[in-house]
């Protein structure tokens, strides 16, 4: 079996973004960017899985301007075997190209088991693994914390995380699973592996190519900074605490 | 019938105060405005959240006719329908999709459900809460009807302009969608509180009636299979939707430690929440994570023991009223975003808290 996972290049987790002053969007220039933190983890699983031999190969997949191949990098650095770029240019592509895209790549490489983060950290959307998965009519194993897969019944059991608590669900293959942060911990790439992986295959394709039309039907009009909360103050007791929260703050 | 009538007066007295300006901008965008509201029910009632869901309904627009979809069987849809039926003046029917498969909030089953009922009423928007059920099958939904959904909408502006906020709520996007009906959406439930009025019950009651499921597509289904839902019973209320959150960091220590955090929540009537430091340790399970990838509130009074208060974090509280830190660090960026802040050992604070503060009402 063959595992399709897609990773996303985003500013990085730690970074603290700073809107563009003409309301345009969120400046990502000189911006620390790396691999989206739950595509990581789809990237992990993935994997271990491979590693437990119930898969044979693991290509990662992104979608998006040219940099994207350092991202694409680090997957194949951290054990990917192969990486597959789909060059859409600069624009931002939407939840909505981006699922057709990747089913777009699952017709071609017939994977057993497609692999995606929960949401991209950036846009925080929550939506390409659902979407792709109605488009294939796939089942979905969404927000998941634990994937146990059968060989033998080509069946996955997937443990998610939901409002309530923990739901199990048992999918047939093959199927789209998005990842929970609770999944696993994802390795580092060492030396040696970074190394190995500029020999690795990254292969170019475009959305023509793919047949896939990018289509925009959300317009961002404009981009803009929360509101500041203002300054609080630092009380010196519990007494004191207490006498705001009644009096000032009124919510007790 | 009388509420029909009702409706239409407020319909035309909305579309004289139009500025003309206005008009041929909105007429050209949305022609009548029908929304579907995808419900959740628990036990014969609908879940607060779904309640928050037809709030946001009641935003997009006055003229606005809106349908509750519920989906299960038993009993306990009967009680939730009739429940839903009186819950709002603008809605006008509630459609019941009474069978086993729905039982369980399964995507692949819901997608199809909406996209069926899509299909025969068509609405110009579809929304449900931003929760585990909404995120999960409306954007597959909207991928079966080829539209790009808009999530975690805080403020809707117009009926197709809507602020949500990106990169862990450190900036906010106004979107427009200019996509073929319906517009698909996921609210955040504490942006869209439940107005006192619409929580009066109505004189008249709105239709319920069954969905044909005679049509509807099974081809797909039994390819995922619900086995079982380990949830955390707790007597406290819902932390999406409590007045009050005490939340414990990675300050806490242990989970035995835990035990007195809830103890101030019982003394609060608090909900209890956690940050993933906490969580990953394993003090608490994970349904109890507040911030971008946990739960997102905004109580009168959020208290923060031991948060150090990273982005993500941030991102699930910062909406609260009035924000409380306790921390021994001074430094923590907590402080950043607390209305008070007291540096002080937790272990010293908690008890002190629990002793002096008033019963609860």
């Amino acid at each position: 079996m063959k595992i399709l996972v897609a990773v996303k290049r985003v500013i990085d987790y730690a970074v603290k973004v700073r809107v563009k002053p003409d309301k345009s969007g969120v400046e990502t220039s000189n911006v620390k960017m790396s691999m989206n933190p739950f595509c990581e983890i789809a990237l992990e699983e993935a994997l271990r899985i491979r590693e437990s031999g119930a898969a044979k190969e693991v290509v990662a997949v992104t979608v998006g301007p040219a940099q994207c191949a350092d991202t694409l990098r680090t997957a194949l650095a951290m054990g990917a075997d192969r990486a597959v770029h789909v060059d859409a240019g600069a624009a931002p592509v939407l939840p909505l190209s981006v699922a057709k895209i990747l089913r777009a790549l699952v017709q071609v490489e017939q994977p057993g088991l497609l692999i995606l983060g929960k949401q991209a950290i950036d846009d925080d959307c929550n939506q390409t693994g659902q979407m792709v998965a109605g488009l294939l009519k796939w089942p979905q194993g969404t927000f998941a914390s634990k994937v146990v897969l059968d060989k033998e019944k080509q069946v996955a059991t997937v443990e998610r995380e939901v409002d309530g608590g923990l739901e199990t669900l048992c999918l047939d293959l093959p199927a789209v699973i998005t990842t929970d942060l609770r999944l696993n911990q994802p390795r580092y790439a060492t030396l040696p592996n970074i190394m190995k992986a500029k020999s690795k295959v990254i292969k170019k394709v475009t959305p023509e190519e793919l047949n896939v039309e990018i289509k925009s039907d959300l317009e961002v009009v404009q981009v803009t900074e929360p509101p500041k909360r203002k300054a609080g103050v630092i009380v010196s007791s519990v007494d004191e605490l207490i006498d705001k929260l009644k009096n000032e703050g009124r919510v007790l | 019938m009388a509420a029909l009538a009702m409706l239409r007066t407020l319909r035309n007295r909305s579309f004289t105060s139009f500025s003309p300006l206005r008009l041929p901008i909105r007429s050209a965008l949305s022609r009548f405005i029908s929304t579907l509201v995808v419900a959740e029910h628990d036990g014969g009632s609908i879940k607060p959240s779904s309640l928050s869901a037809v709030e946001a309904a009641a935003a997009i627009s006055r003229e606005n006719s809106i349908s509750v979809l519920l989906g299960g069987s038993g009993p306990d849809i009967g009680k939730a329908a009739l429940q839903a039926a009186s819950s709002h003046p603008l809605i006008s029917q509630v459609l019941v999709a009474d069978a086993d498969i729905f039982l369980h909030p399964l995507a692949e089953t819901w997608a199809e459900l909406v996209h069926l009922v899509q299909q025969k009423g068509g609405y110009s928007h579809i929304i449900t809460a931003s929760n585990s059920f909404g995120k999960n099958i409306l954007p597959r939904a909207a991928a079966l009807l080829d539209v790009s959904p808009v999530t975690d909408i805080t403020e809707i502006s117009e009926p197709h302009l809507f602020v949500r906020p990106i990169y862990a709520g450190n900036a906010l996007c106004t979107v427009r969608y200019v996509g073929k009906d319906p517009c698909m959406m996921t609210i955040r439930s504490p942006s869209f509180p439940m107005h006192s009025e619409s929580a009066e019950p109505k004189s008249e009651a709105a239709p319920i009636s069954q969905v044909d499921l005679s049509t509807f597509n099974e081809e797909f289904f039994g390819k995922s299979r619900w086995l079982k839902l380990a949830s955390q019973d707790t007597e406290r209320p819902d932390l999406g939707n409590a007045r009050v959150v005490v939340t414990g960091g990675r300050g806490l220590k242990s989970a035995e430690n835990f035990k007195l955090l809830e103890k101030l929540a019982e003394k609060l009537g608090a909900a209890v929440g956690a940050t993933r430091a906490a969580v990953d340790a394993g003090f608490v399970p994970n349904d109890l994570q507040v911030g971008q990838t946990g739960k997102i509130v905004a109580p009168e009074l959020y208290m923060a023991f031991g948060v150090s208060g990273a982005i993500q974090h941030l991102a699930g509280m910062r909406d609260s009223k009035v924000i409380v830190a306790i921390n021994k660090d001074a430094d923590a960026p907590i402080f950043q975003v607390a209305d008070y802040g007291l540096v002080a050992d937790l272990f010293d604070v908690i008890p002190e808290l629990i002793e002096k503060l008033p019963e609860k009402k």
